[in-house]
């Protein structure tokens, strides 16, 4: 085993394929689309198939290049700044994706909670029982909620029959509804992290915390809430990076003066058309995301090395 | 401490799992619905069950669905896999923090932006979108999923079985199929079951590379939903709900046998030496 110690070994060619292969098709398929998108984003709105100019060429070379580049313009992108839609979509996005997140967490951690202090046998069914929703298409569930919701839906129907309202509560096209939607699809994202860390917690602290006098509250505050952060930490960006791009839910729960930014990047490329405008917003939403995306990754990595 | 579940716990799970079920099973119970009123009861019927069978468009989403689904699952699986043994076993490499970004990015990104993005690429390689497009942009996100399905898979695995096997003349390819690939199965199904069900789900993606021709299944309710809720859908997300429920318990009590089994074996062989 001496061998194992140089650190970069020589590698066959079989393993050299064997990271070749995937990587090229993530780059291929993944990571230059990015950069297409950025350079359709700087061009103009044509009508035309495809309906933007200019388009570059590299077969023209260097010229090409150069001639392409003067045709740039961060029009769109000054567009973006000017018409207010834009930003406010994206202000409104981050505080529905925030608010959504902070209340998954405060249905989802006691359900984790519960869970991780079930007796062991029931464990694989609970968590078979919050894998299951999310194996159901998301169109699906988020469809089930309009009966339920809407004017003369059953949430209403039976408020009105157990005579707690007078009228319909007008729900269905509100910002609730796409609380409620994106609290109710993306709980399984949150409490399967979370319960992960709260299964791994040493019982006999709180056992020595209770030996001790710490009324169960406080033991509570003191050692289980503070030693299952990481989970919640992960749990949340799990729920929020997704929940700020999300397109179903306020499109199908949310009304007409619901914004968000997933939606009006739809809109501005199935409706209008605009293939450089929707790429300029979805350069900016990246941008924004790129910041908890980092963050994500290194505290997975983190938790990751803490249990090796 | 008391030992057993306590009043506030077990009320807890009562009240997460019937918010995570309710809204289906309602769904499920309005599909035989005999009125066209979704929320009033009118009998039982599963006349909206016969219905589906001879919408003919319909049928064909759903053909083409499964069609896209089973192939990008297996692409994903092939090369998801091959990415999970590239990130426990390969060690250090140049790009590789660049690669294992490549896989974890896709499963946080917004679907507009995915969607957006592969629909510019095939407009830029001048490719005619429809089935392939919609196959290739399934299997670039599900590949991600596999991938740390079986990372996580892999990570608790022997590796000493492997080396011995190598050891004593095995070629590497060969020891993987006869080896690590049966112990990492359960993560290989898990996975491609997964990217099965991610495929037969999406509405985003491919309503972005999708061409004349290859109308998925959810792209159809979609619109459908957006006309008003019917009892045809509610009909159709029961038939998905159903398949879906079935395979992913089949799937978890497979897996589970097969763990048993090969525990079994296991220790067999070590306490035969």
């Amino acid at each position: 085993m001496s061998q194992k110690k140089s650190q970069a070994p020589k590698r066959s060619l079989g393993s050299k394929a064997l990271i070749a292969v995937p990587f090229l098709w993530l780059v291929i398929f993944f990571l230059a689309p990015f950069f297409i998108v950025f350079k359709i984003s700087l061009s103009e709105v044509a009508v035309a198939i495809p309906p933007y100019l200019p388009t570059f060429d590299l077969a023209e070379g260097w010229t090409g290049f150069v001639e392409a580049l003067s045709g740039f313009s961060f029009e769109n992108y000054i567009w973006l700044i000017e018409d207010d839609l834009y930003w406010k979509s994206y202000l409104s996005s981050a505080q529905i994706a925030l608010i959504s997140t902070l209340i998954t967490l405060v249905v989802g951690y006691p359900i984790a909670y519960g869970m991780a202090r079930s007796p062991k046998e029931w464990r694989p069914t609970l968590l078979m029982l919050v894998i299951l929703p999310f194996w159901t298409s998301f169109l699906i569930r988020v469809y089930a909620w309009i009966g339920i919701l809407k004017n003369e839906g059953l949430l209403n129907q039976l408020l009105l029959a157990l005579g707690v309202i007078n009228e319909p509560l007008v729900i269905m096209n509100t910002d609730l509804a796409v609380y409620i939607g994106i609290v109710y699809s993306y709980l399984p994202f949150l409490v399967l992290p979370l319960y992960a860390s709260l299964e791994k917690l040493d019982i006999s602290l709180l056992e020595a915390a209770e030996d001790l006098g710490c009324p169960p509250w406080k033991a509570f505050w003191k050692i289980t809430l503070p030693l299952s952060i990481p989970g919640v930490v992960a749990g949340c960006f799990l729920v929020f990076i997704p929940a700020v791009g999300e397109f179903v839910i306020p499109d199908l729960l949310g009304g007409s003066n619901t914004l968000m930014i997933g939606k009006t990047l739809w809109v501005e490329f199935f409706s209008n058309r605009d293939w450089p405008v929707s790429s300029a917003v979805a350069v900016i939403l990246l941008l924004i995301l790129v910041v908890p995306i980092v963050l994500f990754q290194n505290h997975q990595q983190k938790l990751a090395e803490m249990q090796s | 401490m008391r030992s057993g579940p306590t009043w506030f716990n077990v009320t807890s799970l009562v009240l997460g799992f019937t918010f995570l079920y309710l809204p289906i099973v309602i769904l499920v119970i309005f599909s035989f619905n005999e009125s066209r009123l979704v929320t009033v009861w009118g009998g039982f019927s599963t006349k909206w069950y016969v219905e589906l069978f001879k919408n003919k468009q319909l049928l064909d989403a759903a053909w083409v669905t499964l069609k896209v689904a089973f192939l990008s699952a297996s692409i994903a699986t092939v090369l998801g896999t091959m990415a999970a043994l590239v990130l426990v076993r390969s060690g250090r490499f140049v790009g590789r923090s660049l690669f294992s970004g490549m896989i974890f990015a896709p499963l946080v990104m917004p679907e507009v932006i995915l969607g957006l993005s592969l629909l510019l690429l095939f407009v830029a390689m001048d490719q005619a979108r429809g089935f392939w497009t919609v196959m290739i942009a399934h299997t670039t996100f599900a590949m991600c999923y596999v991938a740390v399905v079986v990372q996580s898979r892999l990570v608790g695995f022997d590796k000493s079985i492997e080396e011995a096997a190598e050891d004593l003349g095995c070629p590497p390819v060969r020891s993987f199929f006869l080896i690590t690939l049966p112990i990492i199965f359960p993560g290989v199904l898990a996975g491609w079951m997964l990217a099965f069900t991610l495929s037969l789900d999406d509405l985003v993606i491919a309503s972005f590379t999708t061409g004349p021709g290859a109308t998925t299944l959810p792209m159809k309710i979609y619109s459908q939903v957006r006309l008003g809720v019917t009892p045809e859908i509610n009909a159709i997300c029961t038939i998905l709900v159903v398949l879906v429920t079935f395979g992913v318990i089949a799937a978890s009590l497979a897996s589970k046998r097969q763990e048993l089994q090969r525990a079994h074996d296991e220790r067999a062989a070590f306490g035969a030496n």
